[in-house]
């Protein structure tokens, strides 16, 4: 396809069902290593279902060749199930933490404001420092560092990543069927079958 | 099968039986029915090897003179049998000796199980004695890798292990297990096969409507033409190939990991792809209608430039493979699966046609061909021997019936091009890696894979130099090798290259030989040097004819170019013949 939605590059969000196993971080990570594209950012953790793990990647490239790793990634062996989506398509957030001076916070009213605008919350009070935590987009947390620094931003760390798929339907099902030794037709996807137009031009 | 003489353990479960990791390994293997293995012993292996000697009479471990000589004869059992290709080294250097290898089976899709030895679980990651991280050196080569640290882990391990490296597309697989799981104890309760694992689908149920679209495309063409690769071998789907081949009638050419499946004097066997492949199936690559990919993957070597490759053509990939499906070149129509089962259907339901018209053009490029370059390649005139002479000499005396296992390079291609091959598994060659060194391991390996064929290991007077320590595997295996080095003092393709593309400046590209004779002859092997035509023919008859394992050293001209040629980054129809 030669439209711009395919040769243009944009931000993908690669949703990675897995088993959970030792190396398996690895096989995924090479995949992008070995085609110098850079991990934006990576999540993993148990998904809802025992000895399931999610990984959450982000990468910025091309349609077409996200389709291409999506494709290497769901051949490991151990990897369940790949699934990519544009921004657009996904409800995602990170998560921030921000440590700033109490005496700060406890003198001056305009940060405690400065923090309720931004939605942030206090995790935990000390005589000598205070930890806030936010959730939202990338433009979010960061704002609230560029509003925190003047006041003295001792540390701050944000988290990978982590989205929902606008149109899924869970992993369960599908799970399920993948456990039985001759899948069902519907669960060993074809993706050249239903959406062959949007995959194959000539 | 367990025979009843070892009072030992038997596989039916229930009666659990006490036995070490090590016993449990070699159980495992016969279980999957191995009868050979390569192997090279060291420290941290020693108690599968310990194990083994108990199991001599089942189990035929051929001891190499390289881990890398392992793997290649590994490569070359499984190419020639179609069996998995099973392979012992040690840890650390021994483990890291086979990375080539198995980068090597991984590119061709050969299944491998290798066992490495790795140092006990408590020094994982202190830098012990041989101790390597040889799960993530090899992960990228391998299809599947595993570290066992716990014996009662082994039997499930290794059944998986075979079941990942045989279905589905091939490949190597990597078990790496301690030394104290070789030797605890555990309770062994039988081996159960592994036949399905819940992330993993090695291959999908076929869609009939993708088989339907591929036929009317097929029989709407006009300029048909099919490509077809090792996939088709690696199915064990040759009939079926045929068939579908004969009845559509149309035009099939070969990759040259696909040499073979379809016997060279087959009338619809068009010829080689590729770089150094023949003129027709280059150029009228860029003519055909409807392109039709069975079981190959449209390698760079294949296509040459991509965005001039067959853009007038509608294009039907069948492989086994998604990812292969759309990842270099566009597909019209997808036909995902297992060629054993797909071929079938669609030959059902292609149009019986015989395109003579089209397979005449074929004809004619092959006539200018001949013209060109093919003659004198094969029956020159020129005082100083060509390659191409000594292949077809040998296709003379073999009538095309025994293995040609090749290393890489000039006499690779030119191996390729001529040798007449009348059965499939008979083209052992380093295709997609180009691994040198690759063709006498793995011709020895061949043969333990096929002991009723005769091999002949074509090799360069480079490659022979890489992994030639293997002649004592030779020597102390009594296997029967036939060695035919082509020796040109140079390595040839490189050399090829500068003189076309760098002004020949010959840099690093002569290669002085040893009297390769003489070090047979060390080896107790036979041997004979020839450099005179007239000696030619009586030499490869010697050379056959020979009990046991002989070495033949053709002296051939020394600056021969290998034509046809696309030059890197043109097209396949801007193919050169001089």
């Amino acid at each position: 396809m030669r439209n711009e939605n395919h040769t243009d590059k944009q931000e993908f969000n690669i949703t990675v069902y897995t088993e959970n196993h030792i190396g398996l971080l690895t096989r995924v990570a090479i995949i992008f290593s070995r085609r110098k594209i850079n991990v934006e950012s990576l999540n993993t953790s148990p998904s809802e279902i025992e000895g399931i793990h999610r990984f959450n990647i982000v990468i910025t490239e091309t349609a077409e060749v996200v389709r291409k790793i999506a494709g290497q990634i769901e051949k490991q062996i151990g990897v369940l199930k790949v699934y990519f989506n544009t921004n657009q398509d996904v409800v995602w957030q990170e998560m921030a933490l921000y440590k700033v001076p109490t005496d700060v916070i406890a003198e001056r009213a305009i940060v405690e404001r400065l923090l309720r605008e931004n939605g942030a919350r206090a995790v935990v009070i000390r005589k000598d420092y205070t930890v806030f935590e936010t959730t939202g987009q990338r433009e979010e947390t960061d704002n609230l560092i560029k509003v925190l620094q003047p006041y003295g931003l001792i540390e701050f760390v944000r988290s990978a990543r982590i989205a929902i798929i606008k149109d899924s339907d869970g992993f369960h099902r599908k799970l399920q069927e993948f456990e039985q030794s001759e899948p069902h037709d519907e669960v060993v996807e074809n993706e050249y079958l239903n959406s062959r137009e949007k995959v194959f031009t000539m | 099968m367990l025979t009843k003489e070892k009072p030992a353990p038997a596989s039916s479960p229930k009666q659990a039986q006490t036995i070490t990791g090590a016993e449990a390994l070699i159980l495992a293997l016969l279980e999957e029915k191995v009868d050979t293995i390569f192997g090279y012993p060291g420290g941290a292996i020693m108690p599968v090897y310990d194990a083994l000697y108990d199991y001599t009479d089942k189990l035929n471990h051929v001891l190499v003179r390289h881990e890398q000589g392992g793997i290649h004869a590994g490569q070359g059992y499984a190419r020639s049998s179609g069996k998995v290709g099973v392979v012992f080294a040690t840890s650390g250097p021994g483990a890291t000796n086979l990375v080539t290898g198995l980068a090597d089976a991984q590119i061709d899709s050969t299944p491998l199980v290798c066992i490495t030895g790795q140092v006990f679980a408590h020094l994982l990651g202190t830098d012990a004695f041989q101790e390597t991280d040889i799960l993530n050196i090899t992960t990228p080569v391998t299809k599947w890798n595993y570290q066992v640290t716990d014996a009662s882990e082994i039997p499930d391990v290794l059944a998986k292990a075979f079941y990942i490296a045989r279905s589905g597309r091939p490949g190597p697989v990597l078990i790496d297990i301690t030394k104290n799981a070789q030797l605890q104890t555990f309770d062994f309760t039988g081996y159960q096969p592994c036949k399905h694992i819940r992330s993993y689908r090695p291959k999908p149920t076929v869609r009939h409507e993708y088989i339907q679209q591929a036929a009317e495309l097929i029989n709407q063409a006009q300029k048909p033409f099919i490509l077809w690769g090792q996939g088709v071998m690696l199915g064990s789907a040759e009939q079926e190939f045929k068939t579908f081949v004969e009845k559509s009638g149309i035009p099939a050419a070969w990759t040259i990991m696909g040499a073979g499946a379809l016997a060279t004097d087959h009338p619809q066997n068009v010829g080689m792809l590729g770089m150094h492949g023949n003129y027709g199936p280059n150029v009228l690559t860029n003519e055909c209608d409807v392109l039709i990919a069975i079981g190959m993957r449209f390698d760079d070597r294949v296509t040459g430039r991509l965005d001039k490759y067959a853009k007038q053509a509608k294009v039907v990939h069948l492989d086994i493979d998604p990812t292969e499906i759309g990842k270099n070149v566009p597909v019209a129509v997808p036909v995902w699966g297992d060629c054993k089962e797909t071929l079938p259907l669609l030959t059902e339901l292609v149009e019986a046609k015989d395109h003579l018209e089209w397979l005449g053009k074929f004809r004619k490029y092959n006539d200018q061909e001949i013209e060109a370059v093919i003659q004198d390649e094969l029956f020159p005139t020129s005082e100083e021997m060509t390659m191409g002479e000594v292949v077809q000499q040998l296709n003379e005396l073999t009538s095309g019936d025994a293995i040609v296992v090749t290393d890489v390079g000039q006499h690779q291609m030119v191996a390729c091009r001529y040798a007449k091959l009348n059965h499939t598994r008979s083209n052992i060659t380093s295709g997609g890696l180009g691994t040198m060194g690759f063709a006498l391991p793995a011709a020895i390996g061949a043969k333990f894979g096929a002991q009723d064929r005769t091999v002949v290991a074509v090799i360069g007077d480079g490659g022979f130099q890489m992994t030639l320590q293997e002649l004592g595997t030779i020597m102390q295996t009594g296997v029967d090798v036939k060695i035919l080095i082509l020796n040109n003092q140079f390595l040839g393709m490189v050399r090829q290259w500068q003189e076309l593309f760098h002004e020949r400046r010959y840099s690093f590209v002569a290669i002085a030989s040893p009297d390769f004779v003489k070090v047979a002859s060390g080896y107790g092997i036979s041997g004979k040097s020839v450099s005179k035509r007239e000696d030619l023919r009586g030499a490869l008859q010697e050379m056959l004819s020979h009990k046991g394992s002989f070495l033949l050293e053709v002296m051939v001209t020394k600056e021969n170019n290998v034509f046809p040629m696309v030059p890197q980054g043109c097209s396949v129809s801007e193919i050169r013949l001089k």
